[in-house]
């Protein structure tokens, strides 16, 4: 399915990252917010998204360090005296 | 994405090894993630998160200080991760592409609402596959991009400083990255959710 985009749409994808980011006047942010109200497509353009960004961001924030990289690292710096417990070594 | 103590350039510039331990600490996930995030692959991702920070101690003393302590490590990272991919692949460059003057009338195609669906399958291990692949398939110019400012956290600007872009370019950037992503993940999610639906 292919949306028509009128001026209003057009608007609205070109504003749309600093619309998500909260970097426009509230004057605007209004107008594209009734805009949306009324247009499904650019109201799904926009959910889907901010959901792409949070799924990027949820899936980055369990990335970890694998122990044997973070002890190679501090091995080649010649920190080895300096390296800390991590949270799940402290633990175990 | 997450809050990073301050440090002392002073102690930094005179070679104090705690002061430097102290930085390998705060930024040694994130340099790690976004290498790995840029070339998807460990053994790489573990060589560029090793010469960032050897270059940064053999460095510091230059460090101006012009912009942040993290700036300047994400923009040794990623010279690295592109030093990295051009030995294999000699056409990979930052630079701007004729397609990218196309960038402002890109269309949304797929207009399925699949944000509905639970949290379980959007992350489930399949999804997952799929976000990997939709960005590994973006081209490197906006794939930065979206790691820097979306992933790390980094302002626009200090996006621009990192990878020596206007600000401009980071927003143009950074909109089309989005939007092809989301398309992407929309024709996947969409396709799930029609069979759902078929159920």
């Amino acid at each position: 399915m292919i949306h028509e985009h009128g001026l209003e749409c057009r608007d609205l994808l070109g504003n749309l990252s600093e619309f998500i980011d909260g970097g426009l006047d509230d004057e605007t942010c209004e107008k594209l917010r009734s805009h949306m109200s009324g247009c499904e497509n650019c109201r799904l353009v926009f959910d889907t998204t901010t959901r792409t960004i949070y799924l990027y961001q949820t899936v980055a924030n369990e990335t970890a360090l694998p122990e044997d990289v973070r002890g190679r690292l501090f091995n080649t710096l010649k920190l080895d005296d300096l390296i800390k417990p991590t949270r799940r070594a402290h633990e175990s | 994405m997450e809050t990073v103590a301050e440090f002392s350039l002073e102690l930094l510039r005179a070679g104090d090894r705690v002061e430097f331990a102290r930085l390998v600490e705060s930024f040694s996930v994130s340099i790690y993630r976004l290498a790995l995030q840029m070339l998807g692959n460990q053994q790489d991702a573990e060589d560029v998160l090793q010469i960032t920070f050897v270059k940064a101690f053999q460095h510091l003393g230059e460090f101006e200080g012009r912009s942040s302590l993290s700036t300047w490590l994400y923009r040794v990272a990623t010279n690295e991760a592109l030093m990295l991919m051009r030995r294999k692949d000699a056409s990979v460059s930052l630079d701007e592409e004729k397609s990218d003057d196309e960038g402002d009338s890109f269309q949304p195609h797929e207009l399925a609402d699949w944000t509905k669906l639970p949290e379980g399958d959007l992350l489930d291990v399949e999804a997952r596959t799929q976000l990997e692949k939709a960005i590994r398939s973006l081209p490197v110019r906006l794939r930065a991009v979206f790691l820097m400012r979306d992933i790390e956290g980094l302002s626009i600007r200090d996006t621009g400083e990192a990878l020596g872009l206007t600000e401009t370019a980071v927003k143009t950037r950074l909109l089309r990255a989005r939007l092809q992503l989301r398309e992407k993940l929309s024709a996947y999610f969409g396709e799930r959710l029609r069979q759902e639906n078929k159920k």
